[in-house]
């Protein structure tokens, strides 16, 4: 007999089966993922999702009899009180009754339900969204330079001298050249004066003498170290990708926009926080809330805490600007913004905030979302076509170079189509 | 009782911790027991210990160590996955393959007794029958499976990459729609012999490289089938092999539009399913085979103080929920339960051959008071499948202690009819429907190809022949018919026709596919 521990085997043997499954269910699992985050909140959407897909596309068929019609007999225990002949009333759809009639798999036409990891679900929710093209265009800008280690070269500054190279080579120079040790010299010193101090023979002392020499003149000749020993530590600048972002979310908090309008803004900013999260190592987020007067704040002040005032829009440009020198140097951080507002602005204040935009903003930025938040309910006055003042401020700032996109949302089921949208793949700016 | 408190000793484990210490020694006092008392005859064993996660892996991939790759298994897995994880369903305590040597999965949740109840169950008992009964020894190659897998697993990955995933997944989705209709259910002169077909299949492939000429692609073709006399309708049957219950083996040999690889992938899911049918026709008779083994093995370990107390009591609990047979009327009752009515069986066989009543020598006059019960029961293990197993051996005794009773279920009645109880009358009837329950080809639609229209548009023709007046699933005929299709490259027909009149009850037709995948 052998016992053989399987426990240590690779894990995830049916993962390439999973794989081909979600290939297969794939339109199902895509409406159902759809589905489930135009329900759920978005916080919930970064958990596994338990999906429940129909078993169309991924029915297994096989012939079988119908549980219908025709006669059938079965053999069951339990028998309490039936004598030959007893009739019983036909139990409701089958009711647990008929051992082996019905669908192989025991699934009939029921809804196939099983869970999606984290990854998965992700994948599938933001799939086919990518960077706009435009936007990879400044990734590659973007990158910074580090230096790594590169083997080693002849020439460099004495800073970079690898000490350990150099003396290796000149080790190897001066027994090959067969330079004389100082420790022999001295020895041979040594035995010279001995030999004056007995009073050898000169003949032997002379050749005593020229031999010292000869190693005097060899060892001047051949250095302790020599410039063809010295090596220095190569160094080469490699190109390297930014791999952190910051997300700078801009909401109007003023009186006029309602709980509506902010749960809008706020399932925006979530589901930019997602997708960023997924392409970049680290994101951090910027919260800058205005109304006449603009804030960094964290994110419950953010969302939950009511402000009231005039609404001057230039002030969150303003801030964003001040943060981003402080802390966020555009050449180590990809920098994203997504303003929300009902689109009110002090007629005084466009002029600026658009210039600021053009100006100040957008070179900072990879990507500059504007989103149009709007009651549900008036939805007429919107699809009249009446532009608010910060939409029409935007305009004349819209260009077809230009990181910004803008778009207006009125109820939550849009969010998701929009953001889609903004960021969808093969798109250049909006 | 004494001896276990006089010899502690002799414990062969305490505690619910398991070791491989522990496992070789009951692993030998079970072998002991098994081989020498029962006189079990078992292939060489291979314990393998596996976590939870793997065990959802065996499962999905229908217990066998390696499998070839497709989505099905992967949604078999998600499935038990979900259930398992929300707590609906418990996992098997053991997963043991028809191999050679006798792989058998056992889990490392289990504590000492569990392993101790899985080694008995599984190794001795399930190994024994896969070893023993003829239908094995008949249609499975015990020896050559694991590397047939391998080969299978090899060449639908190679399939993958040259063709494309979704041209080998049309295949391979069609032939596991098709795969019930995928067996010889009556043996051929040769054996299987599964480590030829991995030599056939290369020689075959390295005879066609050396072969090739390019040259043949220029002969000018001369269109078939357009000046030949049509033949006879059955001299074209007979030339064909027809009427073929195999539907895969038909399609294999004689689709017209299939590639090499196709037919090849079709025979590998034809002798998953040849390897697979004989575990199918045995399921009562297999389980109640091991459940009687490990119920056997363990008593006597106690006997001989070789188990504790607690560790007798933790396995007869078990062992009772195992075999535990709910009524009909309870709410837990999902039809006969094949480990309660197999040990029953067992235990039966091996009552009526040592200790028989009157009622028995009347009913087995071979069986009653033969006196050698293990005996008995290893040739019964040996030479019946379920049905002719029920058949033979059911007794009155077992079918009053189950109170089975028969009903008649027939559309046309308002009502259901009780035909037979556990009486005088009713035994004979109510044994012959029990067998009936267990006969696969009863069970199975009677599905056959009867003819292809050569000389016409190539359409394929099956029968399906009603019995009883119950008909087919409509919607999953319709999409096994579509598969088929797919393979046979025209149009395929299915026709209903009842088995007693010959009158065509229903037909189904699906029409060609628009393009075979190549």
């Amino acid at each position: 007999m052998n016992i053989i521990d399987r426990r240590l085997n690779p894990q995830g043997k049916s993962l390439a089966n999973r794989q081909r499954f979600l290939r297969r269910a794939k339109e199902q699992v895509v409406k159902a993922v759809r589905d489930a985050s135009g329900k759920r909140g978005i916080q919930d959407i970064e958990n596994g999702e338990k999906v429940t897909i129909s078993t169309g596309g991924v029915r297994e068929p096989s012939f079988h009899r119908s549980g219908a019609g025709g006669v059938r007999d079965y053999v069951v225990p339990g028998n309490k009180e039936y004598v030959e002949g007893d009739t019983i009333a036909r139990p409701e759809s089958g009711g647990g009754r008929g051992g082996n009639e019905g669908s192989p798999d025991g699934e009939g036409d029921d809804d196939f339900r099983f869970v999606l990891s984290r990854e998965e679900f992700l994948d599938i929710f933001l799939e086919d969204l990518e960077l706009p093209d435009l936007v990879k265009q400044k990734v590659k800008q973007t990158e910074s330079h580090s230096l790594t280690r590169a083997g080693y070269s002849v020439t460099g500054s004495p800073a970079n001298l690898n000490l350990v190279r150099t003396m290796r080579n000149s080790l190897s120079r001066r027994i090959a050249l067969k330079r004389p040790k100082p420790a022999e010299m001295l020895e041979l010193e040594e035995l010279l004066r001995q030999a004056e101090d007995r009073g050898e023979d000169p003949e032997k002392l002379r050749e005593m003498r020229d031999q010292l020499e000869r190693h005097y003149l060899r060892s001047k000749r051949i250095p302790f170290i020599d410039p063809i020993d010295v090596r220095y530590n190569r160094f080469e600048t490699v190109p390297k990708p930014i791999a952190q972002a910051v997300m700078f979310c801009l909401m109007d908090v003023s009186g006029s926009m309602t709980e509506h309008m902010k749960d809008l803004a706020k399932r925006f900013f979530m589901l930019l926080y997602l997708f960023l999260k997924r392409r970049y190592r680290s994101v951090d987020i910027v919260f800058i809330r205005h109304t006449h007067e603009a804030k960094e704040v964290d994110e419950d002040t953010f969302f939950y805490s009511t402000e009231t005032g005039g609404t001057v829009v230039s002030t969150a440009l303003e801030e964003m600007q001040r943060i981003v020198k402080e802390r966020y140097p555009e050449n180590e951080w990809n920098i994203y913004a997504a303003q929300a507002s009902d689109g009110d602005n002090m007629s005084s204040d466009n002029a600026r905030s658009a210039g600021l935009l053009r100006d100040g903003i957008l070179p900072l930025c990879q990507y500059f979302a504007y989103i149009e938040v709007a009651a549900e309910h008036n939805m007429g006055l919107s699809a009249l076509g009446r532009e608010t003042e910060l939409w029409r401020t935007y305009k004349t700032v819209q260009g077809p170079d230009l990181p910004i996109a803008m778009r207006r949302v009125r109820s939550r089921r849009e969010i998701f189509p929009v953001f889609r949208d903004l960021f969808a793949r093969e798109k250049a700016g909006a | 009782m004494t001896a276990v408190i006089d010899k502690p000793d002799s414990l062969l484990y305490d505690g619910a911790d398991w070791d491989y210490d522990k496992i070789k020694r009951v692993y030998d006092a079970i072998e002991d027991i098994a081989l020498k008392d029962m006189g079990l005859n078992v292939y060489p064993n291979q314990i393998e210990v596996i976590t939870a996660e793997q065990m959802l892996d065996a499962y999905s991939s229908i217990g066998m160590p390696l499998m070839y790759k497709h989505w099905s298994f992967g949604k078999h897995f998600a499935r038990d996955e979900m259930l398992y994880r929300k707590g609906y369903r418990g996992l098997a305590y053991e997963i043991v393959i028809n191999s050679s040597p006798c792989i058998s999965y056992i889990m490392e949740e289990n504590t000492m007794t569990m392993q101790t109840l899985v080694i008995a169950h599984a190794a001795f008992g399930h190994n024994h029958f896969f070893k023993n009964n003829q239908l094995f020894q008949q249609w499975t190659d015990a020896e050559g499976i694991l590397d047939y897998l391998e080969f299978a697993k090899s060449y639908i990955a190679q399939c993958e990459d040259r063709y494309g995933h979704h041209a080998v997944e049309r295949v391979l989705d069609a032939a596991h729609a098709l795969m019930n209709q995928g067996v010889h259910k009556y043996p051929k002169k040769r054996s299987l012999d599964l480590r030829l077909e991995q030599k056939r299949e290369r020689e075959r492939q390295e005879y066609q490289e050396q072969t090739f000429n390019d040259l043949w692609r220029t002969v000018p073709k001369v269109a078939i089938g357009g000046n030949r006399p049509s033949k006879s309708v059955s001299e074209r049957k007979k030339l064909l092999g027809l009427p073929e219950e195999n539907l895969l083996y038909f399609l294999e040999k004689k689709a017209p539009r299939l590639e090499h690889w196709q037919r090849e992938i079709l025979r590998i899911v034809r002798h998953m399913a040849q390897y697979f049918y004989p575990q199918k026709q045995t399921k009562l008779m297999n389980e109640g085979c091991a459940t009687y083994t490990h119920y056997t093995i363990l008593n006597e370990m106690h006997r001989r103080g070789m188990i504790s107390e607690g560790a007798m009591l933790e396995f007869l609990h078990s062992h009772t929920s195992v075999v535990f047979q709910p009524e009909f009327d309870d709410q837990r009752f999902s039809g006969i339960n094949p480990y309660a009515l197999g040990f029953a069986m067992m235990q039966d066989i091996q009552r009526i051959a040592e200790n028989p009543t009157d009622e028995d020598r009347y009913w087995f006059p071979d069986l009653a008071g033969r006196g050698d019960g293990m005996g008995a029961l290893r040739d019964a293990w040996a030479n019946f499948r379920d049905e002719s197993f029920v058949l033979q051996y059911l007794s009155p005794h077992l079918m009053r202690k189950f109170k089975m009773f028969s009903v008649r279920d027939d559309a046309e009645d308002p009502y259901l009819l009780v035909e037979n109880i556990h009486n005088e009358r009713g035994y004979r009837g109510i044994r012959k429907l029990l067998a009936r329950q267990y006969d696969l080809g009863f069970l199975e639609p009677d599905i056959q190809i009867v003819d292809v229209d050569l000389a016409g548009d190539r359409k394929l023709i099956l029968h399906h022949r009603v019995t009883n007046g119950v008909l087919l699933d409509e919607s999953d005929a319709k999409a096994v018919l579509r598969h088929i299709a797919n393979l046979w490259g025209y149009e395929v027909q299915l026709v209903e026709v009842s088995a007693l009149s010959d009158a065509i009850l229903k037909e189904h037709a699906v029409t060609a596919p628009s393009g075979i995948g190549g």
